[in-house]
């Protein structure tokens, strides 16, 4: 799998360290039940997923990738910092 | 001496070339070019094994990838490689090959008995017996059973050769140099585009190695030789020969290059086979069909073999496998065989075709030879070899004529396997009897064979095609190609799946020994999709895939269950599509060269100073220093701990995680990240900090002191360094972007040293002077300052580990080793002495400090002691969750000390810890022990763990249960801290 | 038909014509009392056990495929109960039982093989935490020994011991774990529950299930609906994708586990190795093949297939550990997909919809659970109420925080 990062271009996925879904929102303190929504609860759907993924070997960006989870097709990838700051 | 079956001339092999191999200690003589199958069957040579269940004889079948029977072991001793396919092996002087799976050989194999039971054997069979008694199986039924079955034998002995792994990135990958992948290539390349092209063969060609057609108005063979030639001129080709693309991937294709296998021995330096990763933006996947046997009683006989594979023998390699030869086809193409046969000189005994049509062109082929329409083989004899084929015509009568070999043809069927890698699925095509592949991964085309393209010329027009929209598709021109000119063939076909006849098994996995019957059975016992039918049956399980036996047995699948062959499908294709050696995967990293190896800047003077390492991570650390006259590390650890509880010691701690942050709101970022306030840490001051993963348990923890305002440095622990910064990166990027936060990781660019002890102060001041005000007054404890001696800039913490007064002092890693040997000579006086990471842990469990074993991600801040540290003042990552219901569970287990009610006994970590004169059982089960040592200060072991309400338990006697180590003794609960209580050493 | 050398010897004289469907090959009927989701492994071991212990017949399973189609066809064959947590313990001992007397119950021979696991630790660290596993599988009835270098020696002496970048310390053996024939699991299975009259109904997907008032009432199927008092789902690695069809979100991310065998060689590994400063594990099996895998690609996946990184991970573990099998040939390669939990634990409990019951989050320690699992799920659903040794496995566990998280990683499901 090949992921085109905003930084260092095309780079193979094994340069990357993936932690999952990235439509989640990190709720506001004390929230307990929608913390434990976004820790724990996931949609895991079939088909276009939004997920992170981390540039460790490369430029330490966390990156918004979109990809087909059926069939490992990766459409995007944007920067989070961007997505989240906007 | 045995016959020689090498046709007095023809063929693409060097006759100038001898070359001497042995196979099952017989020496033979081939030449340069032949395989080991052709140069075998030249010597007259065809029974070369046994088959996998019944051991009946077996010949060479094929003559490529696709062989089922001749399995040989090739070379002896650590080179030996179990499995190996005779007709792919290169032929090389001085070759040594052996026969597998019989004993004492393939003539003459006792295991052949094994055929008696032949009825009882069928498919299944072991899944209804062998049940009573149970422990029958292991102790009897499973050991016969594991030692008639398996192939050829591992030599046991460590891989010598070396592997490599490359990564390549083209335009265009052509996979495949027959008619249609070289037409590509040449189409492609003459177009700019940037190609690879992979042949699995020394030689490229495919098929036109085999046909005596023409091409432009020369020979197949030479017209090959003419593209390649004109490759190799263009600068942006690169062909690469003995190299198998096995799988296509997500973004890349995998092949392996048998760079060496052809040579007795790896060259010097030089890779045994090399792995190919190759980005490529379009493919052409020219891979050609594939022959397909047919199903007849008795179609198992060495002697028996593809039609194709004749042809290939015959012109290829200028060798007859028999002297009579008959053939049986469905196919056009089985016609052609015979042609060829005849023209390079063979005798053509017989052409029998199942068809009652076939076009009068078609039958001119066979010559004189005559001719059964409408007919089949039902039946063959011969034990080792095949003697004679039984006819049955079309009105019923049968008749035996005497042959030594038989071509079959039952059509063709496109290899596509990998192009169904991603997923795709073959569909059935009536049209052209095969599986055709429409569902095709990113960017590739198929093209000539492989897309049942038939003919030579619609191969060649085809593989021109695809190259030139492959290299259109990558931004270039779309040229006119040059036509191509040769001439057509038929290539009728209608397949028969199964001959009735004598019987005889009719085999349909030839490797695997499964038949016709096993077939039937299976669909009998209700396995009726193609998957249940191949685990049940182990039909196109063995090596080559079932590359000749699966649409055979799913088109029987199909008949048996009453269904189209469409509807039945075809089981999925996996990678690799060759198989590939396990070491090929591995590249450089096996052995010692798994994982990188990490050395601190202290390494060869720790080296030097008698260290023994340990692995930490990548790390090697200094784990304790051998003094002169010390033979047990206990005694090494415990004297390094003594000395810097009396005087001062030296520790490399370089491999703690290290990150910088800068930027105006670091402060606050610290302040979500760790469970303690930072935002209140003044310049010039370090403060020890504890992070929760957002579900509320403890992930690492750690110092992190602020050199200037908008400049900190954290510390974590080595285990958790990458961990942490990809934490804090993401915490930054992803949910506080706003912030004015810069962070990177500075593991690598200083080296760090531990100086403690009572004499450490002095030392420093030594090492020093006035560069750096050390005294209690100007640096108390947890004072943290960056200054310069010299050029150098230095870092100096005032953190302790272990509960002395201590120091941590860092350097640009580069000035690291003279750091530590200025640390070693300025505390020369003070009796300075270095410690490992033994002394180091000794002397943290004696001041009840967690570390890897405590912070084990199943513990919560509490559970360590450290809960009056989360702030109720803020929010941080892991609040919200660390106020769940069993996180704050006051039973939960809780640091404490522990040491021996017997002070003489040893504690264990990983005991299990009950209340006194409890029983073992998992409800009673009230903790573990985490971490122990032997103290020298107390002179006894000590331990830390973690204890059901361990808090109110101070003083309480309990159990150490520890069965796997047969312990088993009573502890007395104390206060973590071992040493110094107080605190007033480290203050000092 | 009872399967013995008898019934092999006299079919062999007729032909083997007597031989009938191992399963009939039902077609769905109106109504059942119970539906089990899934025609896996799990799923027809659920049935099995509802049928032959608590003697309830009117039980469907349905599969979308053919039955035997998911992980129960695609794993790497290890049995073993070597856990640390006595939540799982209980459940893997408990199936580690049942794997041991199973032929002899469901009268087909699955092959199982209890030739020994044997974890291998590379450093202190890990030897004490291979200390205290092997101790709390003693503690809840387990077998376990900690063996030291030489202990290893003596077993598998052709392992890289002297020119290994992280040498082998020692290791955690459970001689009662060891391999099985996964899919004659299924068919075992199968067979069994037929012929105690469950409908085992191939090519049957559900599409929905129908809820009413809070409570399931049945399921929508590509061959038309069907009407239950209970359903159970038991199909892992698309858990989150039939849940989702009763209004649930799960604490599970679908990931995909690659495994390889090579070709067959004669025997060479007698037990199962795991090494332990790598992602490898390795056994042979019967047919000689060596069967090994290693860690889970990592992202989510619904394609049954992964990528070379993590063949090439795991090959370098294995040239790591034994430099001999260097020139084995893999042969082949699969994937399948695997429900990673958010604690790395399974998921055995009721749900919020009345009369539907879940069995998920195996990750990718579903095929030696399986005969446990089929047990204790059949006496959730025969009994309403979990079974002891499952009692622990709740889905609400990750609100209270009683997670069970045997390597303690958190909620991130690809590092469990």
């Amino acid at each position: 799998m090949r992921i085109p990062c905003p930084y260092c271009g095309s780079r193979d996925a094994s340069e990357f360290s993936y932690s999952g879904d990235a439509t989640l929102t990190r709720p506001a303190p004390d929230n307990a039940d929608a913390m434990f929504d976004y820790v724990y609860l996931r949609d895991n759907p079939v088909g276009v997923h939004r997920e992170y993924w981390y540039h460790d070997a490369g430029c330490h960006a966390w990156l918004t990738v979109t990809r087909n989870v059926s069939t490992h097709e990766v459409i995007d990838a944007v920067l989070a910092h961007d997505e989240a700051a906007s | 001496m045995s016959i020689s079956r090498r046709l007095a001339s023809g063929g693409l092999i060097d006759r100038s070339k001898p070359i001497n191999f042995t196979f099952d200690g017989k020496t033979y003589g081939g030449y340069a070019g032949d395989t080991l199958a052709s140069a075998l069957l030249a010597n007259d040579t065809m029974l070369v094994g046994r088959s996998f269940k019944y051991h009946r004889p077996r010949g060479i079948f094929s003559a490529g990838p696709e062989e089922p029977n001749a399995l040989v072991t090739l070379r002896t001793g650590a080179r030996g490689e179990p499995n190996t396919k005779a007709t792919t092996v290169e032929l090389f002087d001085g070759l040594v090959a052996s026969s597998q799976n019989c004993w004492p050989s393939p003539n003459f194999d006792l295991r052949a008995v094994h055929q008696l039971a032949g009825p009882l054997l069928n498919a299944g069979f072991y899944y209804k017996t062998f049940m009573w008694p149970a422990a029958f199986w292991e102790k009897f039924y499973e050991p016969a059973i594991r030692r008639s079955a398996g192939l050829g034998a591992l030599s046991g002995l460590d891989d010598p050769d070396t592997y490599e792994r490359s990564h390549a990135f083209c335009d265009l990958l052509v996979i495949g140099a027959g008619p249609a992948g070289l037409a590509a290539a040449l189409a492609a390349g003459r177009a700019g585009a940037r190609v690879i092209v992979a042949e699995e063969d020394f030689v490229l060609g495919g098929r036109l190695l085999s046909d005596s057609a023409q091409i432009d108005g020369v020979s197949a063979a030479s017209w090959a030789a003419l593209a390649e030639a004109e490759l190799g001129t263009l600068p942006n080709v690169r062909i690469l020969k003995r190299t198998a693309v096995f799988g296509v991937y997500d973004g890349e294709y995998g092949a392996i290059e048998r760079v060496s296998d052809h040579l007795s021995v790896p060259p010097p330096f030089a890779p045994r086979q090399r792995l190919w990763k190759i980005v490529a933006q379009q493919c052409v996947l020219a891979a050609g069909a594939q022959e397909r046997p047919l199903v007849f009683p008795g179609n198992d006989r060495p002697g028996i073999m593809l039609a194709s594979a004749l042809r290939t023998y015959a012109n290829r390699f200028g060798v007859t496998p028999g002297q009579r030869i008959a053939i049986f086809t469905t196919s056009d193409d089985g016609w052609r065989s015979a042609f060829e046969l005849q023209k390079a000189g063979a005798e053509i005994a017989v052409v029998v075709d199942a068809r009652t049509e076939v076009a009068p062109d078609v039958r001119k082929l066979a010559g004189n030879a005559p001719q059964f329409l409408g007919a089949h083989v039902s039946d063959t004899s011969g034990y080792r070899r095949l003697t004679n084929i039984t006819i049955t015509d079309s009105a019923g009568q049968t008749r035996s004529v005497a042959v030594d070999t038989l071509g079959v043809s039952g059509g063709w069927s496109p290899s596509i396997g990998i192009a169904t890698h991603l997923g795709g699925k073959g569909s059935w095509s009536e049209e052209k009897s095969a599986f055709l592949c429409n569902d095709l991964p990113p960017g590739m085309q198929l093209a000539g064979a492989a897309a049942a393209q038939w003919t030579l010329t619609q191969a060649l027009e085809n593989g021109a095609l695809a190259g030139a929209k492959a290299a259109s598709h990558v931004g270039l021109g779309l040229q006119a190609q040059k036509p191509i000119l040769a001439g057509d063939e038929a290539s009728g076909n209608n397949p028969v799946w199964l001959f009735k006849g004598s019987r005889r098994k009719a085999f349909v996995d030839l490797q695997n020994d499964v038949t016709a019957t096993d077939v039937a059975l299976a669909a009998q016992e209700g396995f009726r999709s193609v998957e249940q039918l191949k685990r049940y049956t182990t039909l196109g399980m063995a090596t080559d895939q079932g590359k000749t036996s699966n649409v055979n047995g799913l088109a029987i699948l199909a008949g048996e269950i009453k269904k189209t062959i469409a509807e039945t499908g075809a089981t999925r294709a996996r990678p690799p599509y060759v198989p590939v050696a396990i070491g090929a995967f591995a590249g450089l990293h096996s052995g010692k060269h798994f994982k990188p190896t990490r050395l601190t800047a202290s390494h060869a003077a720790s080296a030097a100073a008698g260290a023994t390492f340990v692995e930490a991570g990548q790390w090697m650390r200094a784990q304790w220093f051998n003094a002169p006259g010390e033979n047990d590390w206990l005694q090494s650890v415990t004297r390094e701990v003594k000395a810097v509880r009396s005087s001062v010691g030296i520790c490399d701690v370089s491999t703690l995680g290290k990150i910088a942050l800068c930027g105006s709101d670091v402060g606050t970022f610290l302040d979500r990240v760790y469970i303690n306030t930072f935002s209140t840490l003044p310049v010039g001051k370090v403060r020890y900090g504890v992070m929760l993963r957002e579900d509320g348990f403890v992930m690492d923890d750690g110092t992190t002191g602020r050199l200037s305002a908008d400049h900190y440095v954290m510390t974590t622990t080595t285990v958790n360094a990458g961990k942490v910064m990809q934490h804090l990166e993401y915490c930054h990027q992803v949910l506080w972007p706003e912030l004015d936060v810069q962070m990177v990781s500075v593991t690598e660019q200083w080296a760090q040293y531990a100086v403690a002890g009572p004499k450490s102060r002095a030392l420093l001041q030594a090492l020093l002077g006035g560069a750096c005000d050390v005294s209690n007054e100007a640096f108390p404890y947890l004072a943290c300052a960056e200054f310069h001696v010299g050029n150098i800039p230095l870092r100096l913490f005032r953190v302790s580990f272990s509960g002395e007064l201590a120091y941590e002092i860092a350097a640009p890693a580069g000035y690291g080793e003279a750091l530590f040997n200025a640390l070693m000579q300025a505390g020369k006086a003070l009796g300075v002495t270095p410690y490992g990471t033994e002394a180091l842990s000794v002397m943290r469990i004696e001041k009840g400090h967690v570390a890897g074993s405590e912070l084990n991600g199943q513990t919560v801040a509490r559970d360590l002691g450290l809960g009056r540290m989360m702030s109720v003042k803020k929010d941080y990552i892991g609040r919200t969750m660390a106020a769940r219901e069993a996180l704050i569970d006051p039973d939960r287990p809780t640091l404490v000390g522990l040491r021996p009610v017997d002070r003489s006994q040893r504690l264990r970590n990983g005991a299990l810890l009950f209340a006194r004169g409890m029983t073992p059982a998992p409800d009673n089960n009230a903790g573990f022990i985490t971490s122990t040592a032997f103290s020298p200060g107390n002179n006894h072991w000590i331990g830390l763990g973690l204890l059901a309400c361990g808090l109110e338990r101070h003083g309480e006697i309990i159990r150490a249960w520890d069965p796997v180590r047969s312990g088993d003794l009573e502890l007395e609960v104390v206060d973590p801290v071992f040493v110094d209580a107080e605190g007033a050493r480290l203050r000092a | 038909m009872r399967y013995s050398l008898t019934s092999l010897l006299k079919q062999t004289l007729t032909g083997h014509k007597g031989w009938t469907p191992q399963w009939r090959d039902a077609a769905p009927k109106a109504e059942y009392d119970i539906i089990i989701v899934g025609g896996g492994g799990h799923g027809l071991a659920t049935a099995y056990y509802l049928a032959k212990e608590y003697g309830l017949r009117n039980i469907a399973v349905l599969e979308k495929s053919w039955i035997g189609s998911g992980n129960i066809g695609r794993n790497t064959t290890i049995i073993r109960s070597n856990y640390l947590l006595s939540e799982n313990i209980s459940l893997y001992e408990l199936s580690l039982k049942l794997w041991e007397g199973l032929e002899q119950d469901f009268n087909y021979n699955a092959m199982v093989s209890q030739r020994g696991v044997l974890n291998l630790y590379h450093s202190d660290g890990q030897r004490d935490a291979y200390a205290r596993r092997g101790n709390m599988m003693r503690l809840n009835g387990a077998d376990s020994e900690l063996l030291d270098r030489e202990g290893v020696r003596k077993l598998y002496p052709f392992l890289n011991f002297d020119a290994a970048r992280f040498p082998i310390q020692g290791g955690l053996l459970q001689k009662r774990g060891g391999t099985v024939r996964h899919d004659a699991v299924a068919w075992g299975y199968a067979r069994g529950a037929s012929d105690r009259g469950v409908d085992v109904i191939q090519n049957c997907e559900v599409t929905g299930i129908d809820i009413v008032d809070g409570r399931a009432v049945g399921v929508q199927t590509s061959r038309g609906a069907i009407r239950a008092k209970k359903i159970g789902l038991a199909v892992a690695g698309s858990s989150s994708r039939v849940a989702a069809m009763a209004g649930m979100r799960l604490p599970i991310e679908s990931h995909v586990l690659q495994a390889f065998v090579s070709e067959g060689l004669k025997p060479v590994i007698p037990g199962v190795i795991t090494f332990g400063a790598g992602h490898f594990y390795i056994s042979q099996s019967d047919k000689g093949g060596l069967v090994f895998g290693g860690d889970i690609d990592g992202y989510n996946s619904y394609a049954q297939r992964g990528n070379l990184p993590v063949v090439e991970d795991v090959c370098e573990g294995g040239m790591a550990l034994m430099p001999a099998i260097g020139r084995a040939r893999m042969l082949r390669n699969w994937g399948g997909l695997v429900d990673m939990s958010m604690d790395g634990s399974p998921i055995i409990d009721r749900t919020h919809v009345k009369g539907l019951y879940l069995n998920a989050g195996w990750c990718y320690g579903g095929f030696k659970a399986t005969p446990g699992s089929g047990f204790v799920f059949a006496h959730l659903l025969a009994k309403d109420e979990p079974h002891p040794a499952a009692n622990r496995l709740l889905l609400d566990r990750f609100l209270s925080g009683h997670i069970v998280d045997e390597k303690g990683q958190g909620a991130q499901p690809n590092l469990h």
